[in-house]
């Protein structure tokens, strides 16, 4: 027994589609970040490399508000085109393993035994290592690059990516409507396409969510370790390493950046969050006292 | 003054997630006895549940109690703090829900969950709320009374664990039980078993009862008084006799004339026999999945404009069939025929003008259409798909379908979700018929509706016959619904065809052991039946046990009450035919089956 | 049930084995020769030729792969290519720092994940329920060297209260140690509390939602005694798969905070490799990594069947 009656089931969905305060908030920061990538050359007071000062960690009078770096750069036109490198990098990323990842794992799931069973098993292997150790182990054997990086985090992101979709379009797969469609005599395509993808959108929207904050997460920390993008392109992980020993003088330009992929993780997850926990739980509410 | 219970204008709102409340229980009133048993009947949305679960101060989550008041023993329980609560649950008022298997924790022994209320409630000391509950094991029937209740949940089955409930919730001797749906989920064999526990023990520990189900001939069987809901709100109530046989509200009647009654001797129906040859032939297969064989040396044939009915208890292999036949499992031996041509086993090797004329409609309507598509595209994929029409024309045709199964053609629009669930299940039987179909096979069509909306949908098949001369493959486990429609029957039992024949043939008299039994289990509309049924019970045996698939010998031999050791577990049994296209695979001869109707001669004679 | 643990155990085994074959075949037969990256691009062929042949880069992939394992089994970790020690000596002291961090981490951050997860269960949909969710979202967001920045910022370079990078003296006390490591800790327990506590909100919300609670509570036990018999058992197991789950975070928390903090611990010394390009001390702290991810994965999952008396009591 439920506690709706029928008929208001789908206004009630409707209603939740709304967003909330929060969610606004998210929607608002992606946004805001968004176009300052997108503008970043004309929105910039400086270029990414041009030293503005000989002084180091100094508000001067050249520079914007924020001040310089440790080489004397602009702090905030470096991070303007920081959201260029870092949201476009991971957005490249999460591009291929989005493609590569529900491509398999749709291939996996209507395949005979064997396919699943050569791509399913090929993951785990990769998911048996923590994603970092991956990451230092191939690019400690191959020599760092972007490209390198990109890839790296795009295998790791695209594992995950394959166990959710291979397990969606088997959830999906066994549903009466795909019986009906295949007694029907449709092909494996039609169906992927009209019955089993329009069913798995909305936590495959979710998971696009989830890794892309990921990989921002994730460049930024090899960034950071020295083995992602390389100096002097300015990259927030990079930023924070140059920056970090400042921070033992007190300056807070490593924060700064920092900070930057906190704000776009904290709006992504926040809207991911709204977007999956749209309906209330269903525990008693005397246990809850 | 002596009412143990009383309902006073209860309100209980709900609200669904997200959204706001709204009343789902708008002011019932009723009163029970000291050792009554009274029913809450109604349809899903009815508010029953809600209603019963209200009499322990409890609301489900997203719902609450509103208003009203509701005495047990003159004191207010909505009043009640959470220790006075809990005080009265378990002891004085104890519940037993619909689903035993989910209702038991899985981490916990049975006896420590049967005994959990007795010592905590301080009634008794942990060794004596064992005993107690090993002697309520022994009065339900229970196998192995003394250490079923060392075990886990998932170590017993179904219908014990049923009744391992109904022990639990009698631990504290209560005054009051409330049986939610409890037998709702068993196969009718069991019910039976179950329910005559249920009502033995209930008159044995002389309990009052509040029993909530929407199935009226259960009522009938275990109820003194009947409340009638609907909406929320009571329709009628009365004695038990007086619903059933003078009912006075005109949805009371509603209820009672959807419930099928198995049609007796003067049922004939049509017995065309037409020898000229067969719409469907299911000759000699065998199917399974994996190392599993499910359905073994099946022989059936479906003729024009004709319906067969199959039944038998879950797990006997009546979806697979439908499966077989509709190429979603290629069987592993044998063919299937349409027109006397051999059909490719699987879809894949099918014309598209093999497929057209065999469609399959699934039981349950959620799950069989996309939610993600409008019921316009639903219905007009399979048009497009088969016969190739402009897009005009398509959506001509969607709406012709839509009327066809008494829609409104601005249905088109709609997505699934919006629909209630008879509706649903008319577009999933328009998207079989949007093929043009020779035969549609409905794998439980009605099974997942309510009562008075499946004879709806029952009517509906009806006339579509007589309109457009379908063949229909009718799966149903309930073998009332199967004899009101049926021309033949088909009845299976493990996998393999035990009898088969023409209806009013097969079920009166029924010969075979295994059609007698369900043919007996099935409950009847009128009091005593219960009674009746176990006393007359020549398969006593038969009912307890669980259907298992067996490669040797007549699959029924450990519940058949006339089995011959040696013969029947060791040896297939032949197939007799009676007269004309009735077929009875069994070892004992026609003549001891009919005799059969009083079996004991026929043990004594084995 | 013995027969599912050992299968299990089995399992882990190839797990294990197949990391090796990937940590051996990702360093050493992708594209990008070691001979060249020790000497730079600009060396003469001839000397690059010798360094392979001193290597012994130019025997066949798998004598080599089998030469690597049949050491590892026995301990021999191999020589580190930047300084030309024994690999199993620079690890040592480091291997034990990184223990130390990481344990004192989980002893701090299990049980305070746990708890939070349980309050924010039980208090499901209130206000505290919505801050803490709101606050592990939060934390899930920011990267570890953010924390670390912002420690180091507020505790070592504003308030003065705790050194900024910790010193790892084996003459010092304990209290001393302690608190020289302080920052590390909390930078590391921030990064795997988040997830921990969210995944056992979910887990116990999963278990408090099923029908055997509703019927505890309809027998009129306690909340307690509901928590404590009724659920616990049940959401132990899943408890303790997130917690396994979490480990992947101690592991990538790890080596950001060794490197943020200059902490001498394994992860730095392997970061240092994959710097220089030292491979055979990238497979070698690579493997214990792994090695160590998957016996605790195995150790969870052994620990849920032994929780559950379905897996428990099958044959």
């Amino acid at each position: 027994m439920t506690a709706s009656p029928e008929g208001s089931k789908e206004t009630s969905e409707r209603d939740n589609l709304r967003p909330t305060p929060t969610a606004w908030i998210a929607i608002f920061i992606i946004v805001f970040w968004v176009l300052v990538a997108v503008f970043a050359p004309i929105l910039a007071p400086f270029s990414h490399s041009e030293m503005i000062s000989f002084e180091s960690f100094a508000v001067v009078e050249e520079s914007a508000f924020l001040g310089t770096d440790y080489l004397g750069r602009d702090v905030l036109s470096r991070i303007i085109f920081g959201a260029r490198m870092t949201l476009g990098l991971a957005l490249i990323a999460t591009i291929i393993s989005f493609t590569t990842g529900i491509v398999l794992g749709f291939v996996a799931a209507i395949s005979p035994g064997w396919v699943d069973q050569v791509l399913s098993r090929t993951v785990d292997a990769i998911m048996a290592f923590p994603s970092i150790m991956l990451a230092l182990i191939i690019i400690g054997g191959v020599g760092t690059s972007l490209p390198v990086v990109i890839l790296t985090v795009a295998l790791i992101d695209a594992t995950r990516v394959f166990r959710l979709s291979r397990a969606l379009a088997l959830d999906a797969s066994v549903m009466d409507y795909v019986s009906v469609a295949r007694a029907r005599g449709e092909d494996v395509g039609w169906i992927m396409l009209h019955e089993i993808l329009p069913n798995t959108m909305t936590p495959l929207a979710a998971e696009f969510g989830i890794r892309y904050t990921f990989a921002i997460l994730f460049i930024s920390s090899l960034s950071f370790l020295g083995l992602g993008v390389q100096p002097p392109v300015a990259d927030w992980g990079v930023m924070v390493k140059e920056n970090l020993q400042g921070l033992l003088f007190g300056a807070p330009a490593a924060l700064l950046p920092a900070a930057c992929i906190g704000t776009i993780s904290v709006a992504v997850n926040l809207l991911v969050d709204w977007f999956l926990h749209r309906s209330s739980t269903m525990i008693p509410e005397e246990l809850m006292g | 003054m002596n009412y143990l219970l009383e309902v006073e204008d209860l309100r209980v709102e709900g609200r669904p997630p997200g959204g706001q409340y709204v009343p789902i229980v708008k002011g019932v009133s009723f009163a029970i006895k000291p050792g009554e048993v009274l029913a809450l009947i109604g349809e899903s949305g009815s508010g029953k549940s809600t209603i019963s679960l209200s009499t322990m101060g409890y609301a489900r989550p997203g719902c609450r109690i509103s208003g009203g008041k509701v005495r047990l023993n003159g004191e207010d329980v909505l009043k009640l703090d959470q220790q006075g609560k809990r005080d009265l649950r378990g002891s004085k008022v104890a519940y037993v829900a619909q689903s035993a298997a989910a209702s038991f924790n899985p981490s916990l022994r049975i006896n420590k969950q049967v005994t959990e209320a007795p010592t905590l409630h301080g009634i008794m000391k942990e060794e004596e709320a064992v005993k107690h509950a090993v002697d309520l094991y022994e009065l339900l029937d229970l196998p192995q009374p003394d250490t079923i209740g060392t075990r886990y949940p998932h170590e017993v089955s179904g219908g014990q664990l049923q009744r391992l409930m109904a022990a639990m919730a009698l631990s504290c001797t209560p005054d009051l039980l409330v049986l939610d749906e409890p037998t709702t989920a068993l196969d009718v064999t069991t019910q039976i078993e179950v329910l005559k526990a249920f009502t033995d023990i209930i008159q044995r520990e002389n309990t009052a009862a509040i029993y909530v189900t929407h199935d009226l001939a259960v009522v009938a069987q275990v109820a003194d008084h009947i409340v009638v809901l609907r909406n929320g709100e009571m329709v009628e109530q009365g004695p038990t006799e007086q619903i059933i046989n003078d009912p006075q509200h005109e949805y009371t009647k509603i209820l009672l004339s959807a419930v099928r009654h198995i049609p007796k001797e003067d049922h004939e129906h049509q017995d065309a026999g037409s020898e000229a040859g067969h719409l469907i032939e299911v000759r000699d297969v065998t199917a399974g999945y994996g190392n599993v064989t499910i359905l073994r040396d099946i022989d059936v044939v479906v003729d024009a404009r004709e319906s067969i009915g199959i039944i038998g208890e879950s797990g006997c292999g009546k979806s697979t069939l439908a499966r077989v036949i509709s190429g979603l499992l290629p069987p592993a031996s044998g063919n299937v025929l349409l027109d006397g041509n051999a059909l490719p086993g699987p879809v894949k090797g099918r014309t598209k003008d093999e497929l057209k004329r065999v469609q399959i409609v699934f039981q349950m309507a959620d799950v069989a259409l996309n939610p993600r598509q409008t019921i316009g595209k639903i219905l007009g994929r399979p048009v497009q798909f088969y016969h190739d029409m402009s897009v005009a024309q398509r959506k001509d045709r969607v709406g012709e379908l839509l009327e066809l199964v008494e829609l409104p053609r601005a249905f088109a629009s709609r997505f699934p979700g919006e629909l209630s669930g008879g509706q649903k299940q008319r577009v999933n039987l328009a998207r079989a018929l949007a093929a043009e179909p020779d035969v549609i096979l409905c794998d439980e069509v009605t099974s997942a509706l309510d009562t008075v909306v499946a004879a709806s949908v029952i009517d509906l098949l009806e006339s579509l016959q007589e309109k457009l001369g379908v063949s229909y493959v009718f799966i149903n486990h309930d073998l009332s619904t199967v004899a009101a429609f049926a021309d033949r029957i088909v009845v299976l039992y493990a996998g393999r065809v035990v009898e088969q024949g023409p209806t009013s043939r097969v079920l009166s008299p029924p010969y075979h052991p295994y059609t007698k039994l369900l043919l007996s289990s099935v409950p009847e509309l009128r009091q005593g039946w219960l009674e009746d049924v176990m006393e007359t019970q020549e398969a006593q045996g038969g009912i307890a046990r669980g259907v298992k698939l067996s490669a040797v010998g007549c699959p029924f031999f450990d519940r058949c009450p006339v089995a011959i050791n040696g013969v029947c577990n060791k040896e297939t049994p032949p197939k007799r035919a009676p007269v004309g296209r009735h077929e009875i695979a069994c070892h004992r001869k026609i003549g001891e089956l009919l005799a059969g109707l009083g079996m004991a001669e026929a043990v004594a004679a084995s | 049930m013995r027969n599912l643990i050992l299968r299990r155990l089995a399992l882990g085994l190839v797990t294990m084995w197949v990391v090796s074959l990937l940590v051996f075949a990702s360093t050493e037969v992708l594209p990008g020769d070691v001979a060249e990256s020790i000497l730079g691009k600009d060396a003469p062929d001839e000397v690059i030729a010798a360094m392979r042949e001193r290597l012994g880069l130019n025997r066949p992939a798998y004598v080599r792969y089998w030469d690597w394992l049949s050491g590892l089994l026995v301990g021999d970790l191999g020589v580190s290519l930047g300084s030309g020690r024994p690999i199993a000596e620079l690890i040592d002291d480091r291997l034990w720092n990184t223990v130390r961090l990481a344990s004192v981490t989980a002893i701090i951050a299990v049980p305070l994940a746990v708890i939070l997860g349980l309050v924010s269960a039980m208090k499901a949909g209130t206000l505290m329920d919505r801050s803490i969710s709101i606050g592990t979202l939060c934390m899930i967001s920011l990267p570890e060297f953010f924390v670390a920045a912002l420690l180091v910022y507020i505790f070592a370079v504003k308030l003065r209260w705790l050194p900024a990078l910790p010193s790892v003296n084996p003459n010092s006390s304990i209290w001393e140690s302690l608190t020289s490591m302080a920052l590390p800790i909390m930078t590391l327990t921030f990064a795997v509390l988040a997830h921990m506590a969210r995944m056992t909100r979910n887990a116990v919300i999963n278990v408090l939602s099923s029908a055997y609670i509703e019927m505890a509570l309809l027998k009129g036990v306690h909340n307690w005694r509901i928590i404590l018999f009724h659920a616990f058992p049940n959401a132990l197991s899943p408890i303790i798969n997130v917690i396994a789950l979490n480990l992947a975070y101690l592991v990538a928390g790890v080596v950001i905070v060794e490197t943020a903090f200059s902490y001498p611990g394994l992860a730095r010394l392997m970061v240092d490799g994959v710097a220089t390009r030292d491979i055979p001390m990238i497979q070698a702290c690579g493997m214990i990594f792994c090695a160590t991810y998957v016996s605790l994965n195995l150790l969870a999952d052994i620990l849920s069947i032994l929780t559950n008396p379905r897996l428990r009591t099958q044959n």
